[in-house]
C-alpha cells in the first residue's frame, strides 16, 4: 500500500502526516488526529454524521480519501466554539433541545453552518431540503429546524403566515424551547 | 390553491422573544422545561461513544467478523490459514475454536417450557441468516482486519430458507431448527400462546357485523445512528476486563457475559458511555459483545469491534414483523363485542433477549387497547425464520397491537357508516372504571380519561372543520383524509412476580442512590441510564425538587457497573416511573436523615425542623414541651462542654449550639464528622433504593393525522400530525416533546417509508440505507404535540412514560387517514408502508372492482 505525505490545517492547527492511499479522511481525523466528533454512521454516504468543513464547505468525510484533503483547510465541531463561548448555533441547539443522543449533532452543526453561510435566513423548506443528507433518528428534526432558523439573520422578522389560526397557535405554543 | 385549502404547516420560525427555558442552574424543579446538562459535550465535539474510547493506554486491536452471505447454509469447509498468515493479523477463529470456552447466548424472556435453540456467538456448522458470524479476525488495523476476512476460504452448502413468519408456519416450509422439530416444537412454531376471555363464539353469533382483515406489521430496522460497538480492555493488575458497550442495559450485559464466558462477575465491568440511540435494539446481548470480551481475556489486550451500517442492518435485531389475521364483531350501534386474532410473530433465527414476550405479551395480551371488549380469542405463534433476530423496537408489541385494534375500529365504523370518533367513544373504558382489568386478565390499567384526551386532539386538529374541508375538496376531486388513533400501553416494567410467571428473568425493580459529599454536593446514581432521552436532566429535576438545592450542585452517575452497583436498564419507557421513583424515594429518605442530623445539631427533634431551599431551621411555633426540652438539652450540652474543657482542656464540637438555622453544607459536613450521632443513626448521607413498583402504569393518548393523497401519483402528504399524550405528570415538557417528535418520526417511517424485505432465498433486499427509506427532515410534517395529565397513584411521582407513544400511535393514525381519504374510491385496505406504487395499485384495483360490480349489477347478476 503506497503512503503519501499530507499537510492539512484542522481547526487552525497545521498537521503533517503520512497516510496510506486508501485511508478515508474520516479515519484520518478520528484515528490519527483523535477528532472523535467526526462520526461514522453509515457506509453509503447518506447519514452525514461525518460532515466536516473542507475549505469552508460541508463535506462528508467518509467519502473523501485523506490524500485528497492534502493542502486543505478543515473544520470540525471541536473548532466551532471560540474561547469557551458557544457559537450561536450551538447555543440554539441546546436551547431548542435539538439533540438527544448527540451522535448526529456534530455533523448537523457543520452542515447547517454551511447552510447559514449560503442562506443566512433559510425558510423551513430550505432547511428541510438542505438536511436531506443528515439523518437523525432521535429528534424527528423539528427542534433541529427550529434551532437553525432561530439563528438565521433577521430572525423573527418573517411574518408568521399561520398567525391567528389554529395551526399558528399550535406551532407557537410548541416552540417555547427556543 | 384556494384560500381554504389545507396547507403544510411549515413556516413558523423559532421565536426569539419566547420565554427562555430555565438554564441548568435554576432547573432543579419538577415540571420545568430545563435545558439539558447532557448537551454541552456533544455540542463541543467532546461526546464519548464506544468507538471513541481509548482505554488502558493502548490502541485497540480491531475485530472483524466473517458473515454468512446465505440465509440458510451448511458450512462444508472453512480454512483460515491464508488469513492467519497475513501481516498484522493477530488471531483468526471459527465457531469450532470457541465451543470450549464460550457458551451459547441466552435470552431473558423464555416462556415456561419453551425450548431454546442454541445460539452460538459464531456458528459452527449451519448459518441461519444472512449476516450470521462464522469466523472472526483480530488485527492491528481496521483495514487489515477487513482484508483478512477476504482471505478466509469457506465453502457452503446452501439450504432452503424461509423469512416470512406466516409462511414459516405453513406445511412444507423449510425448517430453521430441525434439531428441535418434532422433539419439542412443531416445524418453526417455537411456541403457541392462546388467550381466551368471555365467549367469543357467542359474541360472533349475535354480532350485527363481523369485519375481517389480514394485517401485516412489517419488519423494521431500528436504526440508531450510532452503530453497535464494543470495546474490551484487560487490566493486568486487577485481572478485570472493562467492556465499553453501546448498550441500554450494562448491568444485565455484565450478568449475561459472566454466564456465557463462565467468569466471575467481579472480573467484568461494563460501561455504556454515550450511547447514540438505542430504541430497544441495544438492549440485548449480541454475539459481538461476547466475542470481543472473550478476545480481550484471551489476548490480554484491548480489542474492539464497531459495526458498519451494513453489518448493523444484517446483525442488529429488527423489530415488529407480524402477520395478523383479525376478526372483530360489533352490534349495529358500533359496540364492539368480540375480537379474534391469530398472530404470527417473527423471532428470527434465534431467540433474542425479550423476543418471545414481544408478540405474546406486549401485543397478544393487550390487543383490546383502550376499549371494553369482553370476548377474546387470541392465538399468538412465535415463529422461527431465517432472519436476524427480531426483538424490542420502540414500543415493542404495543405498536403491533395498537395498529391492529385501531385500524379495525375504523373498519367497523366504515362498515356501519358511523363516525370513527363515535365508535371510539362508545367503546372506551370510561374514566369511572379505573382501575380496570382488561379481558386478557394480563393487565390492570391504573388510570385514564380517554374521552377528555380524544376531545383535546379533536379540538386541536379542528375535526369538524377538517370534515367540512374534506367534503369541499372531494367535490373538486381532491382526497383529504382524517385519521385518528387512540392508544394505551404499559410502561415501567413493574410487578416482577407476574412477569416471572411468564418467564421474564429481569425482575421489575430499578436501583437508585443519592449521596451527599462532605462538602454538600450531591451525586445521583441510577441503574437506568440514558441513550439520548435526557435522563440526567430529568433525574436532577426529581431529586432537586425534593432536596431544594440548585441543580448545579448535583451530578449524575450512570451507565457504569463499576460505579453504579446495580441496575436493570432503560427500556419500556420505565426510567422515570421506576428509576425516577427510586431516586425520589432515596432523596426523601436522605432528606429525612439530614433533618435528624440538623435537629441534633440545633438541639431539637426532627419534628421541629423545617427545611426550605438548603436551610434547616427550628420551627417558630414549637410546643412549650419542645421548647423546654430544647433548653434542657442545651443546658446539658453546655454543662458537658464545661466539664470537658475543665477536665481535659478540649472543646466538643457543637456546630449548631445556640443557633436556629443550619445550612445544607453544614449538615453535610456534620453527617460525616459529628462526634456523636442522634439515636443510632449511622454517619453519612447515602441512601440506596431498589424500587419495585406495585404494577405497570398505562400512558395513553390520541393521535390525529390529516393527509392528502394525490390519486394521480399515489403520493401521501401528511398535512397535520397532532399528538395528544397523557403520560401522567410531566417532569420536563421540553424533553417530553422531544420524545414525542422522535417517536412520531419513527412511526411515520413505519407508516410511509420503511420496510425490510427479503428475497425468496432469504437475502435482505436492503443491507443499508441505500435500500431502506429512513425518514429525513423533508418527510416530516410539523408535529403538534400536546398533553392531558391524568396522574397515577402507582408511583409517588405520578408519572407514566412517554418514550414510545409516537411510534405506537402514529402508524394507525396515518393509515386510517389515508384509508379515510380513499374511501370514496372503494379502497379498504393498504399494508404499510404506504408507498406511492401501493397506493396507486390499490386505487386502480378498487376502481376495477367497482366497475366490475357495476357491470354485474347492470347485467342482472347479484354482486357478492
Ligand atoms: S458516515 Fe459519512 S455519510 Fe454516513
Ligand atoms: S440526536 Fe440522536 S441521531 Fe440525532
Amino acid at each position: 500500500m503506497s503512503e503519501h505525505a499530507i499537510t492539512v490545517v484542522v481547526n487552525g492547527v497545521r498537521h503533517q502526516g503520512r497516510v496510506p492511499s486508501r485511508k478515508l479522511l474520516v479515519h484520518y481525523l478520528r484515528d490519527d488526529l483523535r477528532l472523535t466528533s467526526v462520526h461514522v454512521g453509515c457506509d453509503s454516504t447518506q447519514c452525514g454524521a461525518c460532515t466536516v468543513h473542507v475549505d469552508g464547505h460541508a463535506v462528508k468525510s467518509c467519502t473523501v480519501l485523506a490524500v485528497q484533503a492534502d493542502g486543505s483547510t478543515l473544520g470540525t465541531v471541536e473548532g466551532v466554539a471560540t474561547d469557551g463561548v458557544l457559537h450561536p448555533l450551538q447555543q440554539a441547539f441546546q436551547d431548542c433541545h435539538a439533540l438527544q443522543c448527540g451522535f448526529c449533532t456534530p455533523g448537523m452543526i457543520m452542515s447547517s453552518l454551511d447552510l447559514l453561510e449560503r442562506y443566512p435566513d433559510p425558510s423551513d423548506a430550505q432547511v428541510r431540503a438542505w438536511l436531506k443528507g443528515n439523518f437523525c433518528r432521535c429528534t424527528g428534526y423539528q427542534h433541529i429546524i427550529e434551532a437553525i432558523r432561530s439563528v438565521g439573520h433577521g430572525s423573527g422578522s418573517v411574518p408568521n403566515e399561520h398567525a391567528g389560526t389554529r395551526e399558528g397557535s399550535a406551532q407557537a405554543r410548541v416552540c417555547h424551547g427556543c | 390553491m384556494a384560500a381554504d385549502d389545507v396547507h403544510a404547516v411549515t413556516s413558523l420560525r423559532a421565536r426569539p422573544d419566547a420565554a427562555m427555558p430555565a438554564g441548568p442552574d435554576d432547573a432543579g424543579q419538577f415540571g420545568r422545561p430545563a435545558r439539558r446538562r447532557e448537551d454541552l459535550h456533544h455540542l463541543l465535539g467532546r461526546g464519548r461513544f464506544t468507538d471513541d474510547i481509548v482505554a488502558s493506554g493502548e490502541d485497540a486491536l480491531h475485530l472483524t467478523i466473517l458473515r454468512s452471505p446465505h440465509a440458510h447454509a451448511r458450512i462444508r469447509r472453512i480454512d483460515v490459514a491464508r488469513a492467519k498468515a497475513m501481516p498484522g493479523v493477530i488471531e483468526v477463529l471459527t465457531g469450532a475454536d470457541l465451543t470450549q470456552n464460550v457458551g451459547p447466548l441466552r435470552a431473558n424472556w423464555i416462556w415456561p417450557r419453551m425450548p431454546l435453540p442454541e445460539h452460538r456467538a459464531l456458528s459452527e456448522k449451519v448459518a441461519r441468516y444472512v449476516g450470521e458470524g462464522v469466523a472472526l479476525v483480530v488485527a492491528t488495523d481496521r483495514y487489515i482486519a477487513a482484508d483478512a476476512l477476504e482471505a478466509i476460504d469457506i465453502d457452503y452448502e446452501v439450504l432452503a430458507a424461509v423469512t416470512d413468519p406466516y409462511r414459516a408456519a405453513q406445511a412444507g416450509a423449510s425448517v430453521v431448527h430441525p434439531e428441535l422439530d418434532g422433539a419439542s416444537i412443531r416445524g418453526n412454531v417455537l411456541q403457541h400462546v392462546p388467550v381466551r376471555a368471555g365467549n367469543y363464539a357467542a359474541a360472533r353469533r349475535k354480532a350485527d357485523v363481523i369485519v375481517t382483515q389480514r394485517l401485516r406489521n412489517q419488519n423494521l430496522v431500528p436504526g440508531a445512528m450510532e452503530p453497535r460497538s464494543v470495546h474490551a480492555s484487560y487490566d493486568m493488575t486487577t485481572d478485570v476486563v472493562t467492556i465499553h458497550l453501546s448498550s441500554q442495559a450494562p448491568h444485565i450485559m455484565k450478568r449475561m457475559l459472566a454466564q456465557v464466558l463462565n467468569v466471575d462477575e467481579h472480573r467484568l465491568r461494563v460501561i455504556a458511555p454515550d450511547v447514540g440511540g438505542g430504541f430497544g435494539a441495544k438492549l440485548h446481548l449480541y454475539p459481538e459483545d461476547v466475542l470481543v470480551t472473550a478476545m480481550a481475556f484471551r489476548l490480554k489486550r484491548a480489542v474492539k469491534w464497531t459495526s458498519t451500517r451494513t453489518e448493523d442492518f444484517l446483525s442488529t435485531n429488527h423489530g415488529r414483523d407480524h402477520v395478523q389475521e383479525v376478526e372483530i364483531c360489533a352490534t349495529r350501534d358500533g359496540t364492539i363485542t368480540g375480537l379474534k386474532a391469530t398472530i404470527w410473530g417473527n423471532l428470527g433465527a434465534y431467540v433474542s433477549g425479550m423476543g418471545p414476550g414481544i408478540p405474546a405479551v406486549n401485543c397478544g395480551m393487550i390487543l383490546t387497547g383502550v376499549y371494553r371488549i369482553p370476548n377474546l380469542h387470541v392465538d399468538t405463534n412465535l415463529m422461527l425464520t431465517n432472519t436476524s433476530r427480531v426483538d424490542t423496537y420502540r414500543g415493542a408489541g404495543r405498536p403491533e397491537a395498537t395498529y391492529l385494534i385501531e385500524t379495525m375500529v375504523d373498519r367497523v365504523a366504515r362498515r356501519l357508516g358511523l363516525d370513527p370518533v363515535e365508535v371510539r367513544r362508545r367503546n372506551f373504558i370510561p374514566p369511572s372504571a379505573f382501575p380496570y382489568t382488561i379481558a386478557s386478565h394480563a393487565f390492570c390499567y391504573d388510570s385514564g380519561d380517554y374521552p377528555k384526551n380524544l376531545d383535546k386532539a379533536l379540538e386541536i386538529v379542528g375535526y369538524a372543520s377538517q370534515r367540512a374541508k374534506q367534503e369541499r375538496l372531494r367535490k373538486r376531486g381532491r382526497y383529504l383524509g382524517i385519521g385518528l388513533a387512540t392508544y394505551t400501553e404499559f410502561t415501567g416494567i413493574g410487578n416482577g412476580n407476574l412477569l416471572a410467571m411468564f418467564g421474564f428473568d429481569y425482575g421489575g425493580w430499578e436501583y437508585g442512590r443519592v449521596l451527599v459529599h462532605p462538602t454538600g454536593t450531591v451525586e445521583i446514581h441510577t441503574g437506568s441510564a440514558d441513550q439520548g432521552q435526557g435522563h440526567a436532566t430529568s433525574y436532577v429535576q426529581i431529586v432537586c425538587d425534593v432536596l431544594e438545592i440548585p441543580a448545579g450542585q448535583c451530578s449524575v452517575v450512570e451507565g457504569d457497573t463499576g460505579r453504579v452497583e446495580f441496575g436493570l436498564g432503560t427500556f419500556n419507557s420505565r426510567s422515570m416511573a421506576v428509576g425516577g421513583a427510586a431516586l425520589h424515594e432515596a432523596a426523601r429518605r436522605l432528606l429525612a436523615k439530614a433533618k435528624r442530623m440538623a435537629a441534633h445539631a440545633l438541639g431539637v427533634t426532627a419534628d421541629d425542623i423545617v427545611y426550605a431551599k438548603g436551610i434547616f431551621s427550628v420551627r417558630r411555633e414549637m410546643s412549650p414541651f419542645a421548647q423546654g426540652s430544647r433548653v434542657l438539652r442545651r443546658g446539658t450540652r453546655d454543662l458537658v462542654g464545661k466539664v470537658y474543657r475543665h477536665l481535659l482542656g478540649v472543646q466538643p464540637v457543637q456546630v449548631g449550639a445556640g443557633r436556629d438555622k443550619i445550612s445544607w453544607e453544614e449538615v453535610a459536613r456534620l453527617a460525616h464528622f459529628l462526634t456523636t450521632y442522634p439515636n443510632g443513626l449511622e454517619p453519612g448521607l447515602d441512601e440506596r433504593v431498589f424500587h419495585r413498583p406495585k404494577d405497570f402504569v398505562f400512558p395513553f393518548g390520541t393521535y390525529a393525522a390529516v393527509v392528502e393523497v394525490d390519486v394521480e401519483t399515489g403520493d401521501v402528504d401528511v398535512r397535520r400530525l397532532v399528538a395528544v399524550d397523557d403520560c401522567g405528570r410531566i417532569i420536563n415538557p421540553l424533553l417530553a416533546r422531544g420524545q414525542v417528535h422522535g417517536g412520531a418520526a419513527q412511526g411515520l417511517g413505519q407508516a410511509l417509508l420503511e420496510q425490510s424485505l427479503y428475497t425468496d432465498d432469504g437475502r435482505p433486499r436492503a443491507a443499508n440505507w441505500m435500500g431502506y427509506a429512513f425518514p429525513r427532515a423533508l418527510h416530516m410534517p410539523y408535529i403538534e404535540a400536546e398533553h392531558t395529565v391524568t396522574p397515577t397513584d402507582r408511583n409517588a411521582l405520578g408519572v407514566k412514560g412517554i418514550g414510545e407513544s409516537g411510534s405506537i400511535c402514529t402508524p394507525p393514525a396515518i393509515v386510517n387517514a389515508v384509508l379515510d381519504a380513499l374511501s370514496p374510491l372503494g379502497v379498504t385496505h393498504l399494508d404499510m408502508p404506504l408507498l406511492p406504487e401501493q397506493v396507486l395499485s390499490a386505487i386502480s384495483t378498487a376502481r376495477r372492482e367497482r366497475s366490475r360490480s357495476v357491470d354485474a349489477i347492470g347485467s342482472g347478476a347479484v354482486a357478492t
